[in-house]
């Protein structure tokens, strides 16, 4: 009787390994999957024009037969980069009008934000719960629900068609006070009680204790801001008409002919360059950032 | 004088927040409160209709259109969501390489959405990848963005995207349950599913509601890929809200577009409400149970 029950529990473990097998198995496979676009792209900015033609003619020239994508060029050349670096203009201007728009966003957040941040963790005041709904409320809104009042404010503020227009309601979006909120709020009250003892005045509490203390939170809601900013979409193609105004997020050129595919990739993978930095280095701030939002009040 | 001091001193701490609540009533309130009015208004006139923008929306095809598909993607896509970024938390969270793989899940989020459309479009195409990689089991060619596969591509890239971000959040949960529960259960003989369903589950619980209602904030998102990939007119199995928005913006015609925002928000609030209310009341049972 004993033996079987020993027989049973080996079985058991052998197929729980089994299992584990195949579960990392469907883990990696869905990885590599995740990242196959990345690939995709850095791959084909590298590929010379031939290349890319005999690759994606079916697709981009109306070719017999299907588009064939190797992991790798056979044949690599930076010849796109060269080409977005030095022949065309208006990527610059797209580049610059990005950088503008997302540190603009993220320097005003950081002026404005802290504050309210602070204010929100730390100080008592009539109707806080109010306000503080009002901040999550204007947080959950998508943007199609804000769209015609962020409209009619731009309108009467002459603010369309301008680069302000975008970064003012960015500025004062209330998803990163949401955010610096929750790690303000971890600061123990008793560490201000005593620098108050000890003679500092509210302003020194939050220079000097609630900015370095907190600043992975602030560092976690820029990281996401950058983001959220560098890939903005809507509202550039609602409040932005003149083309030279335009960010790299809304860079989608033709890719109808085979010249233009290639720059195409070189130029997504440029695009995608910085907000992979940000990534990269700000990966443990953005998993802290993500995962502020999830601890309920 | 005295009392108005005393009264200005309840408010010193309201300091804090007036810079950034002055911007958020400028940018963001006194427009909304236009809007709230202009949803009254008819559009040519400017005179009072009562209701007759909601009437009208109601009865609009393409609002209608747009609010079924926008309900039916996130009613399939956010328990999917949800559910797989579970399954791949619980198995990350324990190994040793999981900062590997969850760092690849996380990825995604910063593609930019352009880039997103420029490999959609070649994978997708009718004489693209993912043709070429089927013709090879002989199955048949199709024009996916043009014809109601686009749904599922929508699915799948919502899902793709979005599947890093929510496991870092169940992680977070995990990270929450206290060892010693398991190593208690494990003396008395609990196996590894047992564990999973009666201490996992349960602990899991509170984390699910911002789980979910993040989620779908995040779902409105995926509006961008699809703008980039298929323009203003896409397949009519993923026109959204947003394009409505963007095709009623155009148009001009803020009448709808006011009566359509007040509705929309109404909705989401409601939906929210609902959401923390079902969550405030399992947590009560939860807290009883124990």
């Amino acid at each position: 009787m004993e033996e079987k029950v020993f027989d049973l529990k080996i079985l058991n473990l052998k197929k729980a390994h089994l299992g584990k097998a195949v579960l990392w198995g469907v883990l990696a496979l869905l990885a590599a999957a995740a990242l196959y676009p990345v690939f995709f792209l850095v791959s084909g900015s590298f590929m010379g024009k031939d290349e890319l033609g005999d690759c994606l003619g079916a697709v981009v020239s109306g070719k017999e037969g299907y588009a064939d994508f190797p992991l790798l060029p056979g044949f690599p050349t930076l010849s796109h980069y060269v080409e977005v670096f030095l022949d065309s203009p208006e990527f610059f201007v797209m580049f610059w009008n990005s950088i503008k728009i997302t540190f603009g966003v993220l320097a005003g957040q950081l002026a404005v934000g802290t504050g309210a941040a602070w204010g929100f963790a730390k100080y008592e005041f009539p109707w806080k719960r109010g306000f503080f709904l009002i901040y999550m409320i204007l947080m959950l809104l998508p943007f199609q629900v804000l769209m015609l009042s962020d409209y009619l404010i731009l309108d009467r503020l002459a603010l369309i068609d301008h680069l302000w227009g975008i970064i003012l309601p960015g500025i004062f979006s209330t998803f990163p006070v949401f955010i610096m909120y929750r790690f303000f709020s971890e600061i123990p009250d008793s560490l201000l009680e005593s620098a108050r003892l000890d003679g500092a005045r509210e302003w020194q509490l939050f220079l000097y204790l609630a900015l370095p203390i907190g600043s992975s939170g602030i560092i976690a809601a820029m990281v996401l801001g950058f983001l959220e900013y560098w890939s903005l979409i809507e509202q550039p193609l609602t409040f932005l008409k003149e083309k030279s105004l335009l960010p790299l997020s809304v860079f989608l050129p033709d890719i109808t002919s085979v010249n233009q595919s290639g720059m195409a990739f070189a130029a997504s993978v440029v695009t995608f360059f910085p907000a992979l930095m940000v990534f990269l280095g700000g990966q443990d701030y953005l998993e802290q950032g993500i995962m502020a939002g999830a601890v309920k009040e | 004088m005295h009392g108005t001091v005393k009264k200005f001193a309840k408010w010193q701490g309201f300091l804090w927040i007036l810079p950034s609540f002055l911007g958020v009533m400028v940018f963001y309130l006194l427009p909304y409160a236009d809007v709230v009015r202009r949803s009254f208004l008819g559009a040519v006139d400017n005179r009072f209709v009562g209701l007759a923008n909601y009437r009208t929306i109601m009865e609009n095809p393409a609002f209608l259109l747009a609010v079924k598909n926008t309900l039916r993607f996130t009613a399939l896509c956010i328990p999917l969501l949800i559910l797989l970024a579970l399954a791949c938390a619980v198995i990350l969270y324990r190994s040793k390489y999981g900062g590997f793989i969850k760092s690849a899940f996380l990825m995604p989020m910063a593609l930019p959405a352009v880039s997103v459309a420029l490999v959609w479009r070649l994978l997708f195409h009718s004489q693209g990848l993912l043709n070429h990689w089927l013709s090879q089991f002989k199955a048949s060619e199709q024009d996916w963005m043009n014809t109601s596969s686009a749904f599922w591509i929508l699915v799948i890239s919502y899902i793709w995207k979005n599947l890093g971000y929510d496991i870092v959040l169940w992680m977070a949960g995990l990270a929450g349950i206290s060892e010693n529960i398991y190593e208690a259960a494990k003396v008395d003989g609990a196996g590894e599913w047992q564990c999973f369903w009666k201490i996992t589950l349960p602990n899991l619980k509170p984390s699910l509601y911002t789980i979910t209602v993040l989620s779908f904030l995040n779902s409105f998102k995926v509006f961008r890929e699809a703008y980039l990939v298929a323009g203003d007119y896409p397949h009519e199995s993923i026109y959204m809200m947003q394009h409505l928005f963007n095709n009623w913006f155009r148009s001009f015609s803020f009448d709808k577009m006011a009566a359509a925002a007040v509705t929309e928000s109404i909705l989401l609030l409601g939906l929210i409400l609902l959401l923390q209310k079902a969550w405030d009341g399992g947590n009560e049972d939860g807290r009883k149970s124990i």
